[in-house]
């Protein structure tokens, strides 16, 4: 792919950096505060990505969702219940050579697969222009019940948190 | 192509590592968003570079947002009443509903 050389492959290489970095930062430091924040460097780069695959939109709604909300909320729970004299302890258990195994394996199985695979079936037809306006189209149109649907699955993910995280009162 | 969906392979990969050995149950909830994140990818790619004009993939990976968005708070929320009632969040203590 030419592309990878040029311009765009140099910001290409940089993301991935930044992200597989960051990612193994999540998995492997100690103090889960310094994770969660590793969290959000590594989402703001998957943003960057989407940028470069053309999905402003995407980009736009993982900033404001993931590193926007998610991780506030996932920084509330740090702080809310980690035990801050605790966080030098072993955070991880005793599946780690088991799980390191998987994951090569995992990684080795898919990467040998996607370079395997010679024909792509690439298209020829380029992403539409304005892709804001194009996703608010589809989300209007054709995937309008889907659009619903996950709406009141968001009320209700609200609903049940809040019924499980209110104090009882006796 | 092919170096994005490499991307999102070692991505998921450190996600699934962290959701297996990680202890607290906070770190296995983030090393769960690496995966959703990795899967993200891999729709993007394959919207641009096999569909092209429908925007399908792209399409999916928002309601994958707006999902995982839902499951952290549902989890975070557990997360919470289990260690007002548990004074810790170990996963490997969540043995209550074993015998």
């Amino acid at each position: 792919m030419t592309e990878v050389q040029s311009g765009v492959g140099i910001v290409f290489w940089i993301l991935s950096i930044v992200i597989l970095v960051s990612a193994f930062m999540v998995v492997s430091l100690k103090n889960i505060f310094h994770c969660a924040l590793f969290l959000i460097l590594c989402l703001a780069g998957v943003a960057g990505i989407y940028i470069l695959l053309n999905a402003e939109f995407l980009a736009a709604a993982q900033v404001l969702i993931y590193v926007g909300a998610v991780s506030i909320l996932i920084i509330f729970a740090v702080m809310l219940t980690s035990n801050l004299a605790a966080q030098k302890i072993l955070q991880t258990n005793d599946n780690a050579m088991v799980a390191l195994v998987v994951c090569i394996g995992f990684v080795l199985g898919t990467v040998g697969l996607i370079g395997a695979t010679h024909v792509w079936k690439f298209t020829d037809k380029p992403l539409p222009e304005n892709n804001v306006l194009e996703i608010g189209k589809l989300l209007m149109t054709v995937y309008m019940v889907p659009f619903e649907v996950v709406s009141i699955l968001l009320v209700a993910a609200l609903m049940g948190a809040i019924m499980l995280a209110r104090e009882e009162k006796s | 192509m092919t170096y994005y969906l490499t991307l999102a392979a070692l991505l998921f990969a450190i996600g699934l590592f962290g959701v297996i050995t990680r202890r607290n149950t906070i770190g296995i909830l983030m090393s769960l968003e690496l995966m959703f994140n990795a899967a993200n990818i891999n729709f993007v790619t394959f919207s641009k570079y096999i569909q092209g004009d429908t925007l399908a993939g792209q399409i999916f990976a928002i309601f994958i947002v707006v999902i995982a968005a839902a499951e952290a708070t549902v989890g975070l929320a557990i997360v919470l009443l289990v260690y007002r009632n548990w004074r810790g969040i170990d996963a490997d203590n969540f043995n209550v509903m074993k015998w």
